[in-house]
């Protein structure tokens, strides 16, 4: 069953146009809608109410809305990568019927005690998920090459910066929400400027690093069999270290703080092929997490309920628990879409919201969930490994190890494995600026895989290349 | 909603859910032989070709050095050597330059060219300053690499 074709490989065959496989995404996000379409008459069919007509408008509407992406891809990116917007689109609407579910949920434990059903998250999260496939769009026009982007390296990283300081050193009355300070209140709309700066600050580090990469590859001392890097070209990493420490005392948010280094650390690791890096950032990380455990309240009181969240029951313990009891009740073939009670995991549709599907799903459906996040990322690691500039290689790498992180540190927190950070599931959970910034992420790693796959840049013959003397003048590219 | 059907839909969907893993899986494994570095590619056209077969260079091959092993296929495009990682070779050989030399198809034969490396290109023995055509099996040495041309 296993037969190599050598003849699908694109860029290959000279003279003949390498498929772009744009019908492929087509189909498949064809399929996307059919499955979000099914969860969504599953969840009806498990109400009281039964389902009615409006559901197939739904799907009708979710295949519209990304078909209007993929339109744009193929005018824009023609090359990029088939299978990333789909399974974007997968996780995207499997999160819209939870947040759907678990509205219904609510207005019915409203209903019982007598209150006004509340009007539910489902709107503001369709309303979000449309204004990102703009943004997505957007990105695709604008950027039509990612190299442009390492022109801006220092002006994206003063931004990143800034967004990423700003709740911090704003006032609590306009910054804090759950104890978190890492909102803007803008009027009625309140934006996390934290998960844009995260792309830009990775924009920046990237174009940095390639601009500086001979300097972490100087060899110092030789420890262990392993080269450790000079002792003043840790300065970048201590800087990241130390502003991923500042917004954990500042804006109390382990998950960003995390997510920052871990960013930083990785992209360094990519651009010298140095396992050293990586032990020192571990060093780092765990000289960092065991100090601010003894110093900070807020990062004890986490520490404690990841611990033994049943010590604590009813206090802060309470939501881990919960959202235990609901992995538990789910068991391996979970009890059901539209038949669990999710709801009762507090914030269930934003960071709990794994939680919710691990219940009602159960350990099969939650992996399905993870391979297809896991996908997204081994789609962006490819193009990172088969596009030919140095930039677009550490840039895709970054965007791709961001979700792959943001990914583990959500479920990891949600499942026990690490104390839980308050970082959303990409794509899945409910939250304007997480869906906002990681289809603008999404956009970007669609550029850069267009740029891996498409002929011009990896099978165009060079031309025949005249002696020095008699060459004209002409304009070069660095890669 | 009977019992039964639960059970059924239940069941059903989470099928349909590992069918799209499935499904995308699948479509990584068909060109996952594309995403190595190296261009693997494929063959000339079939007319004429057989004729031609035994004389003409078809791979080109790394018979010493740290790459020792690979195997790169000619399809007529010219094959650029050196430690910049958009080589087609990309060498990890601390004599070798960052562009040190260009292997390119004029006419019907394969040239060697030197790219102004620091310890130079030597095809067998001698070293390369203009464009010099490469036999078949004649060692082309850069740094502590060998490469060959082998039909």
């Amino acid at each position: 069953m296993v037969t190599p074709v050598p003849t699908q490989d694109p860029g290959a065959q000279p003279g003949s146009v390498p498929p772009t496989k744009r019908g492929l995404e087509l189909i498949m996000l064809a399929f996307a809608a059919i499955v979000v379409t099914t969860a969504l008459v599953l969840v009806e069919l498990n109400q009281p109410q039964g389902v009615t007509r409006s559901v197939l408008y739904d799907g009708a509407a979710y295949l519209a809305l990304f078909g209007a992406a993929h339109v744009a891809v193929r005018w824009f990116a023609p090359y990029a990568d088939p299978l990333i917007l789909p399974c974007v689109a997968l996780l995207n609407g499997l999160g819209l019927v939870m947040i759907h579910r678990l509205d219904l949920a609510d207005g019915a434990s409203a209903a019982s005690v007598g209150d006004p059903v509340p009007a539910g998250n489902l709107p503001h999260q369709i309303a979000w998920t449309t204004f990102g496939l703009a943004l997505f769009v957007a990105v695709l026009a604008l950027v039509r090459d990612h190299r442009m982007l390492a022109r801006y390296g220092y002006t994206c990283g003063l931004v990143g910066l800034a967004a990423l300081a700003l709740p911090g050193l704003l006032p609590s009355a306009v910054s804090e929400v759950n104890g978190a300070k890492i909102w803007l209140r803008l009027g009625g709309l309140t934006i996390q400027p934290g998960e844009f700066a995260k792309i830009l600050i990775m924009i920046f580090v990237a174009a940095f690093l390639v601009t500086k990469r001979d300097l972490f590859t100087t060899a110092g001392r030789k420890v262990l069999g392993m080269e450790l890097p000079r002792a003043r070209d840790l300065a970048p990493l201590l800087a990241a270290w130390g502003i991923s420490l500042g917004v954990l005392v500042l804006e109390k948010d382990l998950g960003t703080s995390l997510l920052f280094f871990g960013i930083v650390l990785v992209l360094i690791y990519v651009a010298t092929e140095r396992a050293a890096w990586l032990v020192i950032g571990l060093i780092f990380f765990l000289g960092g997490a065991t100090v601010s455990d003894m110093i900070f309240k807020h990062v004890q009181q986490r520490v404690t309920a990841w611990i033994n969240p049943f010590s604590d029951y009813d206090g802060a313990g309470y939501q881990m628990a919960q959202s235990l009891f609901g992995l538990g009740t789910g068991g391996v073939f979970g009890t059901g879409l539209g038949a669990g009670r999710p709801d009762l995991v507090p914030e269930a549709h934003t960071d709990f919201i794994t939680a919710a599907i691990g219940e009602e799903l159960g350990f099969v459906g939650l992996a399905a969930v993870l391979l297809t996040y896991l996908l997204v990322v081994m789609r962006g690691m490819r193009a990172a490994l088969t596009v030919r500039d140095t930039f677009g290689k550490l840039l895709a790498a970054g965007l791709a190890f961001a979700i792959g992180l943001e990914v583990f540190i959500v479920v990891g927190g949600v499942t026990k494995l690490i104390p839980l950070t308050g970082l959303t599931a990409p794509f899945l959970a409910y939250g304007g600026s997480s869906l906002l910034a990681n289809y603008i992420l999404v956009a970007l790693l669609l550029r850069i895989s267009h740029a891996a796959r498409s002929p011009a840049a990896s099978a165009a013959p060079r031309k025949p290349v005249a002696p020095l003397a008699e060459a004209h003048t002409e304009m070069v590219q660095r890669p | 909603m009977p019992e039964l059907v639960l059970q059924l839909t239940r069941a059903g969907f989470l099928l349909l859910l590992w069918l799209f893993v499935v499904a995308a899986l699948r479509v990584v494994r068909s060109d996952l032989f594309v995403a190595s570095g190296l261009r693997a590619s494929l063959p000339m056209s079939r007319r004429g070709a057989r004729a031609a077969r035994d004389r003409t260079p078809r791979q080109l091959v790394v018979t010493a050095g740290g790459l020792a092993g690979t195997r790169i296929s000619l399809d007529g495009r010219p094959i650029l050597i050196g430690r910049a990682d958009d080589s087609t070779l990309v060498l990890d050989d601390d004599y070798a330059s960052t562009r040190h030399a260009r292997i390119g198809l004029q006419g019907g034969d394969w040239f060697l060219e030197d790219l102004g490396s620091t310890n130079g290109t030597y095809l067998d023995r001698a070293k390369v300053t203009g464009p010099t055509r490469v036999p078949l099996g004649v060692p082309i040495r850069i740094g502590k690499t060998v490469i060959e041309l082998r039909s």
